[in-house]
């Protein structure tokens, strides 16, 4: 029986999801008694971001219905007709935008859950930059060169890339579709992701198929160099055989082309039904820089952000069905991240200029469905500069999500996101079971580098194993600073220990970066006083 | 992975024979190209004659035109009299004490020291190093790109070789001739003391011969073989010769001293002086034998009687166009290129230069039809890009990281396949010679992944060694663009900077949806553009420009499209 079929049956459908004698769901499922029973295997939890670029309209997609009537003297060029907001269940005061039919289903079905302004201290304005502080998990002011996903996965997968894949992981530890491997996925030292630069790309190498060259010489040589790139792509043949498993897919997604969310979507349900162990899968929908027309002029459940919603909420229903349809539900949660909200107050090219915090949707069967924080307090009298201030930092949803998805110790988090952060209720407790596949992960591949103890406080030994000639370690801060090169010579082949010493350096996480010949590994390391 | 494992595993099992019907090919011949002189002609000349094309190179030969650029490459203007360069250094005696020569002074024509450790080893590793600093250096000419050409053809495997000096001779006999005149080089290459030891010319005795010299001077060196792999000349041609080359030695077989300089001598007492037979390839000629130091003039007559076959000419000409052109020669190019080439040739007296001035200044070379279909060779790949991204290396001052950094090159064209002073046998690189891939060779799912590797981590962490770090600034290299706050005309630049073909649409989408992050607007880029350069020293804005670059020059070098040349 299926851990969430036992949990059904255990339970009078009366009381799902909602409160039993007052203690929530969650709580009940989190009782030592559903855990044993549950035995869910960590492997099979796959996160899908979905990057809405350009920086959202939070206010114009979560809507504050009980703050109507400021938000109307704030923004009455887009403002939605408050008859036309979809409500959503077990509150009044807050709905959808028009568009989000979809979302809005799956919210009242249980599986959204809607975290209200989300964003950072210092909120910086620059498309990049801030696209940057979501990807790296950074303090405005700090600059950071790995992303929160690939220390999480560096964290999970400390060998990676030597010695993958191999029968822990055989598969893509985390895979981009529609554009080039993100900053989110970046590694300490290496990419922790590979990408799949277009579904179009993605049905050419499923199918075999080289893009046309001319037919001269060169095209000849391209042809040839093409099609040996395209069978010696490291995962080809586990995507490939990963997708050709699934044959049918659900009939809700809307015809290819017509969503390129929607066809990316649809690309990692087929992934993940085929068997793909890979953990986050990225994909995005761009456009959400909605400095003009965001709205019809007169109709302002038209235009381009009414068209951006659509999209969204369709792909994701659509890929909910798909899920539920393929019978991987229980194994993916999704989430929505925007680099920014955009301000207040409308301009008067019927659209908003950059703003500061914005909600977060998060989906999936095990979300702890419903409506976290409270509506943003739009002021009677708003001026142009005038921003939500944030009531949830990023880096939390992040935190919270690797802690209880991902099923990170706590103590570990601070290795991952730098930092300590709050403790959201974002997904379900209790899915995470003792089970021996953290330490599986930690083993898999080629260990070239690691130190005892770790954490430390006054010193380490690092061993190292090099196959001769020049050996490097250089021990980076968590912001990419060159402290120290303890090693840096030639070293016969075999193993090596060194004493690496606390010379003052503050407490938090370090990088030994290991470099031999053409092969290089991180390490984390952490010194605690 | 050993050679063999290795052509096998590049060979695909599907295409025994290469199909080049229905495929557009050429009919032009050797008239002196009067075309255009844009980037497209520059980039091509100068990525098929130099390692890579740099931004100064390509600025430099547009102000040129075809002819003078031609000229100068082949060091005919412009140039002063050929000089040889500063010979390798110590760079070892950290862990290879050298009693005969100290740190950071020139180690050729000094004996090796053999304790209480070995320099053979480091020396070997110093000239090879030294060998990839003259890559990375090269003037503007074509010298360094034909010591290659000339490695390839006279292959020597370093390594098999323990004295250093004979290495270094060896070296400085392929540069000092590079652009010569090939018989000569023959000549000097015969009784070369590396040469010598390698095919055993050395141990080539009237009592007892050895044919090996013999065989690979005729068989590759000078006349080759019929188009269908078997040899014009006889296997007593072989014998013969080998008799004819009997006394050359060294003056120190396997030792590592030397009374007269490293220079090889001729023993009379070794010699053969009986009459040499040839057959009827060669005219039936007899070579009068001599005795005492009259011996040693066999070895020119040998070579005039070689010489006078006119295979020789089409031999070299036939390699010299799959090393600069392509590797197929059809019925059109053969008649129309290489028979002409081998006119001149011979017409010279195998004075290399004019052969080379005619080729690179024919409308066959700058054929479109012969423009990036040339899969770049390893050492190319990677001396190349570190030319055309003009990455610094350690001064001088720093003498053992600025030979480390050069090792560590020499060793990444190694993990590529082709090991600067290492063929893998006398025949040269498999992709230089090897029916029917060719060049598709260096191409297979082992090295292509690597190649990948090698731009990835030359643009992201570099390489680091002895505390400097070798690796491409993409800041500073953008900011050396026309106008790189442009996103659309940066995109144009690197693209006509860095391939010889043209890519589509979506490449092009691709690449300006990494500079925009997925925005629409390009003004996006330039503002963090402009950031960046008003205020450099900003580590958020030069971070923001950064990352987006090396993804960018990443996604580029990472085409198949960039493997061409």
């Amino acid at each position: 029986m299926k851990r969430r079929d036992f949990i059904r049956a255990s339970v009078p459908a009366t009381l799902l999801p909602g409160l039993i004698n007052g203690f929530s769901f969650r709580a009940f499922a989190g009782s030592p008694l559903i855990q044993s029973l549950a035995a869910a295997n960590v492997t099979d939890h796959v996160l899908v971001l979905i990057q809405l670029n350009g920086g959202n309209d939070g206010l114009n997609t979560v809507i504050p219905l009980d703050q109507y009537s400021n938000l109307a003297n704030a923004r009455s060029n887009i403002l939605i007709p408050d008859n036309l907001v979809l409500p959503l269940s077990g509150t009044t005061v807050t709905g959808l935008h028009p568009a989000m039919g979809g979302i809005h289903q799956l919210f009242n079905d249980g599986k959204v859950g809607i975290i209200q302004s989300v964003g950072y201290p210092q909120q910086n304005y620059s498309h990049f930059r801030s696209t940057d502080i979501w990807m790296t998990a950074s303090d405005a002011n700090q600059v950071l060169s790995s992303g929160w996903a690939g220390r999480y996965l560096n964290y999970e997968y400390p060998n990676y890339p030597n010695g993958y894949p191999n029968p822990t992981m055989p598969d893509p530890l985390a895979l981009q579709i529609g554009s080039s491997v993100s900053l989110a996925l970046q590694g300490p030292a290496a990419s922790m992701g590979m990408a799949i630069s277009d579904p179009t790309s993605f049905y050419n190498m499923i199918n075999g198929i080289i893009d046309p060259a001319p037919n001269t010489p060169a095209g000849k040589e391209l042809t040839y160099i093409r099609t040996v790139a395209q069978q010696s792509q490291q995962y080809a043949s586990v995507i490939l055989g990963a997708a050709n498993n699934i044959t049918v897919q659900s009939p809700s997604y809307p015809s290819a082309g017509s969503n390129p969310l929607a066809d990316q979507l649809k690309i990692v349900a087929r992934l993940v039904a085929g068997g793909l162990k890979t953990r986050i899968y990225m994909v995005n929908i761009g456009g959400f820089d909605t400095h003009s027309s965001q709205a019809d002029a007169g109709s302002t459940t038209t235009g381009t952000h009414a068209t951006l919603l659509a999209r969204l909420s369709e792909a994701v229903k659509a890929f909910m069905d798909d899920l539920s349809f393929l019978n991987i539900e229980d194994r993916v949660t999704g989430l929505t991240f925007s680099e920014f909200g955009r301000r207040i107050k409308s301009n008067a090219s019927l659209g908003t200029d950059h703003g500061a915090a914005a909600p977060m949707f998060v989906f999936g069967k095990n979300v702890e469905p419903g409506i976290l924080g409270n509506n943003p307090q739009i002021p009677v009298s708003v001026t142009t500069s005038d921003n939500l201030p944030m009531q949830f930092d990023f880096r939390s949803v992040y935190a919270s999500i690797l802690e209880d998805w991902f099923c990170v110790p706590s103590a570990d988090l601070n290795n991952i996101m730098l930092n300590n952060f709050q403790k959201l209720p974002i997904i379900q407790q209790g899915l995470c079971m003792p089970t021996d596949l953290h330490q599986l992960n930690q083993d898999a591949g080629i260990n070239l580098i690691s130190n005892y103890p770790n954490p430390f406080n006054e010193s380490t030994y690092i061993t190292f194993k090099t196959s001769g000639g020049h050996a490097l370690i250089q021990i980076f801060d968590n912001e990419g600073r060159l402290i120290k090169t303890p090693v840096d010579g030639d070293y016969p082949e075999g193993e090596h220990k060194i004493w690496f010493e606390n010379e003052n350096y503050r407490s938090g996480v370090y990088y030994a970066r290991f470099q031999n010949g053409s092969v290089q590994q991180v390490r984390n390391m952490l010194i605690t006083r | 992975m050993d050679r063999r494992e290795f052509i096998t595993q590049a060979i695909p099992e599907r295409r025994q024979k290469q199909d080049f019907s229905g495929m557009a090919r050429t009919i032009t011949g050797l008239s002196p190209y009067t075309g255009p002189w844009t980037i497209n002609e520059v980039r091509h000349l100068l990525k098929r004659t130099m390692f890579g094309a740099s931004i100064p190179d390509m600025q430099y030969f547009l102000s040129l035109n075809t002819s003078s650029s031609v000229a100068e490459l082949l060091e005919q203007i412009n140039h002063p009299p050929y000089n040889p360069p500063q010979p390798p250094l110590n760079n070892y005696d950290a862990t290879s004490p050298d009693a005969n020569c100290p740190f950071g002074q020139a180690w050729p024509g000094t004996p090796d020291t053999l304790a209480p450790v070995s320099t053979v080893g480091a020396r070997r590793r110093s000239l090879k190093s030294w060998w990839i600093g003259l890559q990375l250096n090269q003037s503007r000419s074509l010298r360094e790109k034909m010591v290659l050409f000339w490695h390839n053809h006279f292959v020597v495997e370093l390594d098999t070789i323990s004295v250093g000096t004979y290495n270094y001779k060896y070296n400085e006999l392929l540069r000092l001739h590079a652009l010569g005149n090939f018989k000569t080089l023959v000549r000097e290459i015969t009784t070369n003391s590396t040469m010598l030891k390698y095919l055993n010319g050395e141990q080539n005795t009237a009592a007892a011969p050895n044919e090996n010299y013999a065989r690979e001077l005729q068989e590759l060196f000078t006349v080759g073989k019929n188009a269908n792999g078997t040899p014009p000349y006889t296997e007593d041609d072989v014998i013969a010769a080998a008799r004819v080359l009997t006394g050359w030695r060294n003056d120190l077989s396997g030792g590592v001293n030397s009374a007269n300089g490293f220079n090889s001598y001729f023993d009379p007492s070794r010699h053969d002086s009986g009459n040499k037979q040839f057959s009827t390839y060669y005219n039936n000629t007899v070579i009068t034998g001599r005795s005492g130091a009259a011996g040693a003039t066999e070895t020119d007559d040998l070579l005039d009687m070689i010489f006078q076959k006119d295979d020789v000419a089409l031999n070299l000409c036939r390699k010299l166009y799959k090393f600069f052109i392509y590797y197929e020669i059809d019925a059109a190019a053969e008649n129309d290129v290489i028979q002409p080439l081998a006119n001149i040739f011979r017409n010279s007296n195998y004075e290399i230069a004019p052969v080379l001035s005619a080729l690179f200044n024919s409308e066959h070379f700058f054929d479109f039809l012969n423009m990036g279909c040339l899969i770049k060779g390893p050492l190319d790949t990677c001396i190349g890009l570190l030319r055309e991204f003009n990455v610094q290396f350690p001064s001088a001052s720093d003498l053992a990281a600025q030979y480390a950094q050069w090792d560590r090159m020499r060793s990444q064209g190694s993990t590529l396949q082709q090991n600067l002073g290492n063929p893998p046998n006398v025949a040269g690189w498999p992709a230089y010679y090897q029916e029917p891939l060719f060049h598709e060779l260096w191409i297979n799912s082992d090295t292509l992944p690597k190649r990948n590797q090698f731009t990835d981590r030359i643009l992201t962490s570099g390489y680091t060694n002895l505390g400097t770090t070798i690796k491409v600034d993409v800041l500073s290299y953008t900011a050396s663009l026309t106008n790189p706050g442009d996103p659309l005309q940066l995109i144009e630049e690197v693209l006509a900077l860095h391939y010889s073909i043209d890519v589509s649409v979506n490449v092009r989408n691709h690449l300006l949806s990494i500079l925009l992050s997925g925005q629409a607007l390009n003004s996006y880029w330039t503002t963090a553009w402009d950031d960046y350069t008003g205020d450099p020293t900003n580590t958020s804005y030069a971070t923001i420009v950064r990352t987006r670059l090396e993804t960018f020059y990443k996604y580029i070098l990472s085409l198949s499209e960039y493997q061409l040349s």
